[in-house]
């Protein structure tokens, strides 16, 4: 045990430790330090006690406070919900044809709309749902399974083509690789081309190939049928491209765009009604069918 | 050498330098008492300094690690969850041969901007087949927890190829290169047996029949009763739409079953965890 040795000059301890006659001093910490310092402890054990925290033999403690994360997140989703719980469920009990007629009602739906919108459906139709090649453009007046917005509404619930919802809406165009011959589809492409400047389908050639595979779903005329999704071919809008590269594809191979359900339990059904009232609103919507 | 000076009070009678014995509570550490000069002996002795540290770092893990493997609590029994599918295990690996967890987290915190955004909670069974976890710690990207089924596989394929094709402002780089990576089931065998080694209840039924499994899981026309009877809610499809059984069969293959297997609709949460 070393002596317990004092530094003339500040009167302090030393720890006795000496280099050529420099001595290092022994200063105390500071009595407030000490007491944080002790304090921290104690707090840590009261802590650990209101808290969960010790392992025990087959659960860990609950704590006194009983807190626990998920109660909290239940909690706070449940404040949420009770914020704009009126206006959710008028939402719910209104007719999607309705909503419009409430200012306050639209105005909710298409801001929360636009929300579900931006973290849901924007990977595919964009952020300003412009679309992308293969993935529909919903600002325009063309619409695959209808524009009005309960078609809108059953086609976020249900989805399209998926194997998740038996109610998806369901179509599949025949691969026609296996069935025309190369020279066919080519015929076939060259005359597809033209209908989106006026050609008559039928005419020539290619409009009785036409004929003979297409127009059972595109329609004599051309304009697609909306109960099979099979699109408009007279317009010029393309959504896998009308090169011919791209038409070959589609005539040969068949597309089969599938988009996911979105109905309850992925959304819940007043943000089904709100996505469906801000897409409609967007530019393209079509008034719904007058009430029987 | 300092001298003891005699206009300085001797340590025994300094009110500043108490020892524990000394009745009441010292307002500082003592600086000499005979318990606290022990620690020179450590302080000296290198190896006796390792053994300890390491002792005191093994009481630490002990404390905080052990319980975990006893605790009924740790990960709750949840049904619907299952070891992967061959082709699932290979596209986990994939994701992490890629480095995906570098900007993806697979794990959805019970907080409510989490839960709105991307669904319920993660819950740790639904990684405990995952070896290892991918939890990862940063989001460049979003959370993949619950991306199965969230997007076509035509999108996957799509994004895989060029991200910006479909999404914009995204940073994501391109990986068009998986389609092109045929692959073939050489090695799952071996790696399902060591994913069993480290706890994955793989059967040997299971292990005998991986080839199988991991071929026709894109096969919508074969006979895959089988592989649904093994690993129940698996996809069987043509992931990536081509012919050939590639990296990004596997890939998607694994993404889309990311976050499925619980039904929460018949799952309620053990509240108090």
């Amino acid at each position: 045990m070393s002596v317990k040795k004092k530094d003339d000059v500040t009167g302090t301890e030393t720890t006795g430790h000496d280099w050529d006659g420099i001595t290092e001093l022994n200063t105390p910490l500071p009595r407030w330090w000490l007491w944080t310092f002790y304090a921290t402890i104690v707090w840590g054990v009261i802590y650990t006690i209101l808290y969960p925290a010790w392992p025990l033999v087959s659960t860990a403690s609950a704590g006194v406070l009983g807190w626990s994360t998920r109660a909290e997140v239940a909690e706070q989703i449940a404040e949420a919900e009770a914020a704009n719980a009126d206006i959710r469920a008028e939402l719910i009990s209104t007719e999607l044809a309705a909503i419009s007629e409430d200012d306050a009602l639209q105005n909710y739906a298409i801001n929360a709309g636009a929300a579900v919108f931006r973290t849901n459906c924007s990977q595919c139709h964009g952020q300003g749902a412009q679309g992308a090649k293969g993935y529909p453009n919903l600002l325009d007046d063309a619409w695959l399974w209808g524009g009005t917005i309960e078609d809108i509404a059953y086609t976020v619930r249900h989805g399209i083509r998926n194997e998740d919802d038996p109610d998806a809406r369901y179509s599949q165009m025949p691969a026609f690789g296996d069935i025309l011959a190369e020279q066919e589809i080519a015929t076939l492409v060259a005359h597809v081309q033209t209908l989106d400047e006026g050609a008559d389908p039928l005419e020539g050639e290619g409009g009785q190939l036409y004929a003979d595979n297409c127009a059972s779903c595109h329609g004599e005329d051309a304009k697609g049928m909306r109960e099979l999704g099979a699109p408009n071919l007279t317009d010029a809008i393309w959504l896998y491209g009308d090169s011919d590269a791209d038409l070959t594809t589609t005539i040969a191979n068949a597309r089969f765009g599938v988009m996911p359900a979105w109905g309850p339990p992925r959304l819940s059904e007043d943000e089904v009604k709100a996505v469906a009232a801000y897409v409609h609103q967007l530019g393209g919507g079509e008034a719904s069918a007058p009430a029987e | 050498m300092t001298k003891d000076n005699e206009k300085i009070t001797n340590p025994k009678d300094d009110p500043k330098v108490v020892q524990p014995g000394d009745g009441g509570i010292p307002n500082e550490l003592p600086h000499h008492s005979k318990f606290i000069d022990k620690h020179a002996i450590l302080e000296k002795n290198a190896t006796l300094l390792l053994v300890s540290s390491f002792l005191v770092v093994t009481i630490g893990g002990i404390v905080e690690i052990a319980p975990l493997f006893w605790l009924e609590n740790t990960i709750e029994e949840v049904e619907g969850v299952r070891p992967y599918s061959p082709l699932e295990l290979t596209g986990r690996d994939i994701y992490v041969r890629e480095g995906c967890y570098v900007c993806h987290s697979q794990m959805i915190r019970p907080m409510r901007d989490e839960v709105e955004r991307y669904g319920h909670y993660s819950l740790a069974a639904e990684s405990m087949y995952d070896h290892p976890f991918q939890w990862g710690s940063k989001r460049t990207g979003p959370d993949l927890a619950r991306v199965g089924g969230r997007y076509s596989d035509a999108w996957h394929v799509d994004h895989f190829a060029n991200p910006q094709a479909v999404v914009p402002e995204s940073v994501m780089p391109k990986y068009d290169y998986l389609a092109r990576a045929e692959i073939e089931p050489d090695h799952i065998r071996d790696l399902m047996v060591t994913h069993r080694l480290v706890g994955v209840p793989y059967t040997d039924e299971m292990i005998d029949a991986a080839v199988t499994d991991f071929r026709v899981q894109v096969d919508p026309f074969g006979d895959y009763d089988g592989l649904l009877e093994r690993y129940p809610g698996a996809q069987v499809r043509n992931f990536d739409g081509q012919e050939a059984l590639t990296e990004m069969d596997a890939l998607i293959a694994y993404l889309q079953m990311l976050g499925t297997l619980v039904d929460f609709s018949t799952f309620s949460a053990d509240a108090s965890r």
